[in-house]
C-alpha cells in the first residue's frame, strides 16, 4: 500500500500546486500588464486627496438589494439622486446588491479610506459593523439606516421611516374600501421596517373597521417571490379583497392582486407601475428630507450625533395617490383625516 | 376550525401546492436525465435564472408568453450544451463546474436585468385553461384542472419520461451509461452522445422551468428562483432517479408550502412560530424519505468523468 | 530511464501552467468584453482588482481575512469527499455553529478571555458537528443522501437563524428603541477574537491550524485512514473490518465541525461583535458554504493546499468588491466574473492533465486520463442506500 499512496499523494500533491501557482502567476501578469491603470486614483487604498481645493461632495451608498429594486434599494438611491441634482457638484458612488454583512464592511471602510465625506450604510443589518468603523474615520460621516442609534459617536447619523404611520392611513383606507372586511398582508419576516409597517397598518384597519379581519401572513424570506404569489393566493382563498405588502418579493403579491380584481397598498415606493388597475396609494419614501438636513449639518461642522424620522409631517413620507384608481371621496376624506391626525399627534400608531 | 377549511380554501390550497411544484418538477425531471446517466448538474438553478429572465424579457418585448417560454427553452438549451461541453468533453469536476454555472448565472441575470430593464415591469401570464369536463368535477375539478397550460404539459412530462426512460432504446442507453459506462461503451453505446444528450435535455428543462416561473408570476427580480435549483436537484435524490418519484417529491414539497401559507394566512400558524413554520417543507421532505427507507441505488457512475481505455 | 535533455522535460510543465493560466485570461477577457459594454475600464477593473486583493498590507489583511471560512470549509469538505460523501450543507453548518456560539456568549458569566474564548468556539464547532451528524446518520443509517438532507438542512437553518435572532436572542436595545433589527446585543468583549495585527485578528491563523491538523488526522491518523477507505471502497473497508456506518457518521460530523467553527470565527471576528441576519444564509457567511467547495476542489481535496487555494480564491472575491468600487459596476457583474473563472480553470483541468502526459515525463508515471479511485481528486460518485 504504501508506495501506491506516496505515489499518488505525490501527484496530488503537484496536481493543486501547479493550479494555484498558475493562478498565481496569472495575476502577476495582470498586475505587470496594468500598473499603469493604478494610478487613476479611485482604488481603496489612495490616500486622502479630495478635501484639498476639490468642493465635490462625494456621496457613497452601501446598501443590500439591487439600485432599482422598486422598493427599500431605490427609494435611497432616488433620494441621493434629487439630492445630486439640488446641489450639483456631487459625485455618487453605489456599491448595491450588497447583503453579504461583511462585504458590505469591507465596502463601507474602502468608501471611508478613499476619502468619501458621506457613506451612507443603508442597511440595518451594517449597524454593528458601522460602530466599529466609524471611530476609525473621524473626519467622514456616516449615515446609517434604517436604525434609530448613532453609538454616541460624533460622526454617525442614523435615519428612520415611521413606516407605520403611512402603514395606518393605508389601514383605514383598506377598511374602509374592503366589501368582505377581510383583508391581507404579505410580509417577509417579522422584523424591522417590515414589521413597523405592518402593526401600523393593522391598527388603523381595525380603527376603521373594528369587524375587520386582517390576516397577516409573514412567509419567512425576503427574495421568494413566488412564495409571496401563493401567499397572496391563499389570503384570496380566506376571502379577502384588500392586500398590502411589503419588502422586494412583494411583486408577485402584486401581481396576484392584479390578475383577481383585489385592491393594493404599496410601501417603500410607488407601486403603482405594478398594477395601474388596483394599486390604489403607496406610501413613499423620500428619504431626500433627511439628507438635506444630513449635508446642511455638515457644512456647518456637525458630524453626526443626530437621528432623523422620517414621517408624514416632515414629508418624508409621502401618501402618493394612483390617479388611475378612481377613490371614493369619502375613503380620501378619512385618509386625510388620518394624516392630519397622526401628524398632529392626536392619533396614535401604536407604537 | 370546519368553518375555516370551506371548499375554496382546500381547493385553492391544493391548486396552489400544484403551482408551487411546478419549476420544481420541470427542472427536477431534466436534472433526473442527466444524473441518471452519471452526470451531476448543481448548476441548474443558474441555468433556471438565465432562463428566467431571457424569458421574462422576450414576453416585455414580444407580448407573447409562449415566445417566452420558448425563448427562456433555447437559453436553457445552449446553457446545456454548455454544461454539457463541460462536464462530458472538458471532464471538468462536476461539483464545481456547477457551482460556476450557478455563480455565473446568478449575477448574469442579475446583470442583464439591471441594465436591459431596471425597474420591474410586470408582464401577462399564462392564461388558465380549464379542461373540459374535468375541470367541473367537485373539488377536485378546481384542485387540478384549472390551470395553464404550463402546468399541464409539466405533469405530462411525467409518463413521457418514464416511457422514454423504461421503453425505449436512449433510455435504455442512459441507463446503461449511468450505471456501467465501460460496458456501454464496449457494446457501442457512445457514452459521449448519450450524455450530451441528457445533460442537455437538462439545461433546456432547466431553462424551461425559470421560464415558466418567471412569467408565471409575471415578474423578474434578482435571484428570482430563490435557490429553487438547489431544491430541484435534491428532489431528484428523493425521487430515485425516476420520474414517478421526482413529481411526488416537487408535490410534496409545493404541497407543504402551501399549506403552511394557509395556515399562516387563517391565522392558525401564530406570527411568532412563521420561521419554525416555513422549515416544514424541508423537514417533511427529509423525513418522508427517512419513512419511505430508500431502496434504489443511485447511477452508480453518477459524477465520474468517462474515458475509453481506462 | 534516460535522461531526456532539459528542455524537454521542463516544456510539459510549462504548458501544464500556462493551461490554467489561460484559462483565467479566457474568464477576464470575457469579463473585459463585459466591462467595455459597462463603460469601464478593464484595465482600471483588473488593476484594481489586483491592488484590492494582494496590492496593500490592507489588502493582503482581507484577502486572509476572506479566506478564513473558504479555508475551514474547504478543509472540513475533503475530509467528507474522502469518505465518499458530498457535502453541500456548509451554509447551514456555518449558522448553526454561529448560533450555537453566540447563545453561549449569551449565557456563559463573564469570565476572562482565556475561558471564555475556547469556550464560545467549541460551540461553534459542536453546533457545526451536530447540524453535519445529522445527514452523516440519515445518510449512514437511513439512506437518505446528502445532498438531499444537506441542502434541506441549509433551508431549514436559515429560519432557525431568523426565529432566534428575533426572538430569544434579540438585542433588548432594539425592543426597547422599536427598530427590531435581527441581531443580538454586542457580545461579551472576552469573546472577541484577539487582534493579531490591526483588524487581523487569530481567524486565519486557526484555519491553517485546522488545515494542518486535518491533514495529520487524514494522513497520519488510523481515523483519517478508515475514512479514507471507507471513500475507497465501501465494501472493502467493511471486509476490513472497519464500521462503514460509523466513519461516515464521523466525517460529517467533522466536516460539520469545521463548517461550524467559520461561522462562530465569522461572529467573533466580524467588526461588529453581534449575530446578525437579513434573512439568508448568503447575507451571513458570504457564501463560503459553496466558495469553500470550490477552494476545495482548487486544493486538490488536499488539506495543506487548500490553504493556498482558499487564500487565492479570497483574493478573487475580495479583489472583485475592489473592482466593484473603483469601476462602479453592479455588484452583480463580479458574481458572473467570479462563476466564469471558476468555470474556466476547472474545465481546463483535464487539458492541463492531458496535456503533461502526452508530454509523458518520467513523474507522471500513471496515464493522466485515468482516473483511479485513489487519487480522490474528483468528486466521488455519492453512494445510495447503505445496505447492511
Amino acid at each position: 500500500m504504501r508506495p501506491y499512496a506516496n505515489d499518488t499523494r505525490e501527484r496530488e500533491m503537484k496536481r493543486p500546486r501547479y493550479r494555484w501557482m498558475a493562478l498565481f502567476a496569472a495575476l502577476l501578469l495582470v498586475v505587470a500588464a496594468c500598473g499603469d491603470g493604478d494610478d487613476t486614483g479611485s482604488d481603496d487604498t489612495s490616500s486622502d486627496d479630495t478635501t484639498s481645493g476639490d468642493d465635490t461632495f462625494r456621496i457613497a451608498i452601501v446598501a443590500p438589494s439591487a439600485s432599482n429594486d422598486l422598493a427599500f434599494t431605490q427609494s435611497i438611491v432616488d433620494a441621493v439622486d434629487v439630492i445630486a441634482d439640488e446641489m450639483g457638484n456631487v459625485d455618487v458612488q453605489i456599491t448595491d446588491g450588497t447583503f453579504v454583512v461583511e462585504d458590505a464592511a469591507a465596502a463601507i471602510r474602502g468608501y471611508a479610506e478613499d476619502g468619501v465625506d458621506l457613506v451612507i450604510a443603508h442597511g440595518s443589518q451594517y449597524g454593528g459593523s458601522l460602530e466599529e468603523i466609524a471611530p476609525d474615520f473621524p473626519d467622514t460621516v456616516f449615515a446609517w439606516g434604517t436604525a434609530a442609534d448613532t453609538f454616541g459617536l460624533s460622526n454617525v447619523f442614523s435615519y428612520e421611516a415611521a413606516s407605520d404611520e403611512g402603514g395606518y392611513v393605508m389601514g383605514v383606507m383598506a377598511a374602509a374600501l374592503s366589501e368582505s372586511g377581510i383583508i391581507g398582508v404579505v410580509g417577509p419576516i417579522e422584523v424591522g421596517d417590515a414589521k413597523l409597517y405592518v402593526d401600523g397598518f393593522h391598527v388603523g384597519a381595525l380603527a376603521e373597521d373594528s369587524a375587520a379581519t386582517v390576516n397577516i401572513n409573514y412567509t419567512g424570506s425576503f427574495s421568494d417571490v413566488a412564495l409571496a404569489s401563493e401567499a397572496a393566493q391563499s389570503h384570496l382563498a380566506a376571502g379577502a379583497d384588500v392586500l398590502t405588502g411589503t419588502a422586494q418579493m412583494v411583486v408577485g403579491a402584486v401581481g396576484v392582486a392584479d390578475e383577481n380584481g383585489l385592491l393594493w397598498f404599496g410601501t417603500q415606493a410607488n407601486q403603482t407601475s405594478l398594477a395601474p388597475d388596483i394599486v390604489v396609494a403607496s406610501q413613499v419614501y423620500h428619504w431626500e428630507v433627511v439628507l438635506r438636513d444630513i449635508i446642511a449639518k455638515i457644512e456647518d461642522g456637525v458630524l453626526g450625533g443626530e437621528i432623523y424620522e422620517i414621517n408624514l409631517a416632515n414629508d418624508g413620507l409621502v401618501i402618493e395617490f394612483n390617479d388611475g384608481f378612481t377613490l371614493p371621496a369619502d375613503v380620501r376624506a378619512k385618509a386625510d383625516a388620518a394624516i392630519a391626525g397622526i401628524e398632529s399627534g392626536s392619533i396614535s400608531t401604536g407604537s | 376550525m370546519s368553518d375555516i377549511f370551506t371548499r375554496t380554501v382546500i381547493i385553492a390550497m391544493v391548486a396552489s401546492g400544484v403551482r408551487l411544484a411546478v419549476p420544481l418538477l420541470i427542472a427536477s425531471l431534466g436534472e433526473m436525465y442527466g444524473q441518471r446517466s452519471g452526470v451531476l448538474n448543481l448548476g441548474v438553478d443558474g441555468i433556471m435564472l438565465l432562463g428566467a429572465f431571457s424569458g421574462y424579457y422576450a414576453v416585455l418585448q414580444s407580448g407573447t408568453v409562449w415566445y417566452g417560454l420558448f425563448v427562456g427553452t433555447i437559453v436553457g438549451l445552449l446553457l446545456g450544451i454548455a454544461s454539457a461541453v463541460i462536464a462530458v468533453t472538458l471532464k471538468a469536476e462536476q461539483g464545481i463546474s456547477g457551482i460556476g454555472v450557478y455563480l455565473f448565472g446568478l449575477g448574469m441575470s442579475d446583470l442583464l436585468f439591471q441594465k436591459l430593464v431596471g425597474t420591474p415591469v410586470p408582464i401577462t401570464s399564462f392564461p388558465k385553461v380549464a379542461i373540459p369536463l374535468l375541470s367541473d368535477v367537485p373539488l377536485l375539478g378546481g384542485m387540478l384542472f384549472r390551470h395553464s397550460l404550463v402546468v399541464y404539459l409539466a405533469f405530462a412530462a411525467v409518463p413521457l419520461s418514464m416511457f422514454v426512460l423504461n421503453r425505449t432504446t436512449f433510455g435504455l442507453n442512459i441507463r446503461a451509461v449511468g450505471q456501467n459506462p465501460e460496458s456501454a461503451d464496449s457494446l457501442g453505446v457512445s457514452v459521449t452522445r448519450v450524455r450530451y444528450a441528457t445533460v442537455i435535455i437538462g439545461g433546456t428543462l432547466a431553462g424551461t422551468a425559470g421560464a415558466a416561473l418567471a412569467i408565471d408570476l409575471g415578474i423578474f427580480q434578482q435571484n428570482l428562483t430563490n435557490a429553487a435549483g438547489f431544491i430541484a436537484i435534491a428532489l431528484v435524490y428523493f425521487g430515485a432517479w425516476r420520474p414517478l418519484g421526482v413529481m411526488a417529491g416537487a408535490l410534496l414539497y409545493g404541497f407543504v408550502n402551501a399549506v403552511v401559507l394557509q395556515l399562516k394566512t387563517l391565522g392558525i400558524i401564530p406570527l411568532s412560530w412563521s420561521d419554525i413554520a416555513a422549515m416544514a417543507p424541508a423537514v417533511v421532505t427529509i423525513l418522508a424519505l427517512v419513512v419511505v427507507a430508500q431502496r434504489f441505488q443511485p447511477p452508480a457512475a453518477l459524477t465520474k468523468p468517462f474515458s475509453r481505455g481506462t | 530511464m534516460t535522461r531526456r535533455p532539459l528542455f524537454a522535460r521542463v516544456r510539459p510543465r510549462l504548458q501544464g501552467y500556462l493551461v490554467p493560466i489561460g484559462a483565467i485570461a479566457a474568464a477576464l477577457l470575457i469579463g473585459a468584453v463585459i466591462l467595455l459594454q459597462l463603460d469601464a475600464s478593464p484595465f482600471e477593473a483588473f488593476g484594481a482588482m489586483v491592488d484590492g486583493a494582494f496590492g496593500s498590507a490592507n489588502a493582503l489583511m482581507n484577502t486572509a481575512l476572506k479566506a478564513t471560512p473558504l479555508l475551514f470549509v474547504g478543509v472540513g469538505i475533503t475530509i467528507a469527499f474522502r469518505a465518499n460523501v458530498i457535502n453541500i450543507g456548509g451554509e447551514g453548518q456555518m449558522v448553526a455553529g454561529a448560533l450555537l456560539g453566540t447563545t453561549t456568549a449569551l449565557v456563559i458569566p463573564q469570565w476572562p478571555a482565556l475561558v471564555v474564548l475556547p469556550i464560545v468556539l467549541l460551540a461553534g464547532v459542536a453546533g457545526g458537528a451536530i447540524w453535519g451528524a445529522i445527514p452523516g446518520a440519515l445518510k449512514a443509517y437511513y439512506g437518505v443522501n446528502e445532498i438531499l438532507s444537506t441542502i434541506m438542512l441549509n433551508v431549514v437553518a436559515v429560519q432557525l437563524m431568523n426565529f432566534l435572532l428575533r426572538g430569544p436572542l434579540i438585542d433588548p436595545a432594539e425592543i426597547e428603541r422599536g427598530t427590531r433589527i435581527p441581531q443580538t446585543e454586542r457580545l461579551m468583549d472576552a469573546a472577541d477574537l484577539p487582534q493579531v495585527f490591526g483588524r487581523l485578528h487569530i481567524g486565519p491563523l486557526l484555519a491553517v491550524l485546522m488545515a494542518v491538523a486535518a491533514y495529520f488526522l487524514m494522513w497520519r491518523t488510523p481515523i483519517g485512514y478508515r475514512i479514507r477507505a471507507v471513500g475507497l471502497s465501501r465494501d472493502g473497508a467493511r471486509y476490513a473490518g472497519i464500521r462503514v456506518r460509523r466513519t461516515i457518521v464521523l466525517a460529517m460530523t467533522l466536516s460539520g465541525a469545521l463548517c461550524g467553527l467559520a461561522g462562530a470565527v465569522l461572529v467573533f471576528g466580524s467588526e461588529s461583535h453581534r449575530m446578525v441576519t437579513d434573512g439568508s444564509t448568503v447575507g451571513f457567511t458570504g457564501s463560503a458554504g459553496f466558495n469553500g467547495i470550490v477552494a476545495a476542489l482548487f486544493g486538490g481535496l488536499h488539506a495543506l493546499w487548500t490553504i493556498p487555494a482558499s487564500f487565492l480564491f479570497g483574493g478573487l472575491l475580495v479583489g472583485g468588491l475592489a473592482m466593484q468600487r473603483a469601476v462602479q459596476v453592479p455588484s452583480a457583474l463580479i458574481l458572473a466574473l467570479n462563476g466564469l473563472v471558476v468555470v474556466f480553470v476547472v474545465s481546463s483541468d483535464r487539458l492541463r492533465r492531458r496535456m503533461l502526459a502526452s508530454g509523458s515525463t518520467d513523474d507522471d508515471a500513471l496515464p493522466a486520463t485515468s482516473d483511479p479511485p485513489a487519487q480522490g481528486a474528483s468528486p466521488p460518485h455519492p453512494p445510495g442506500a447503505v445496505d447492511e
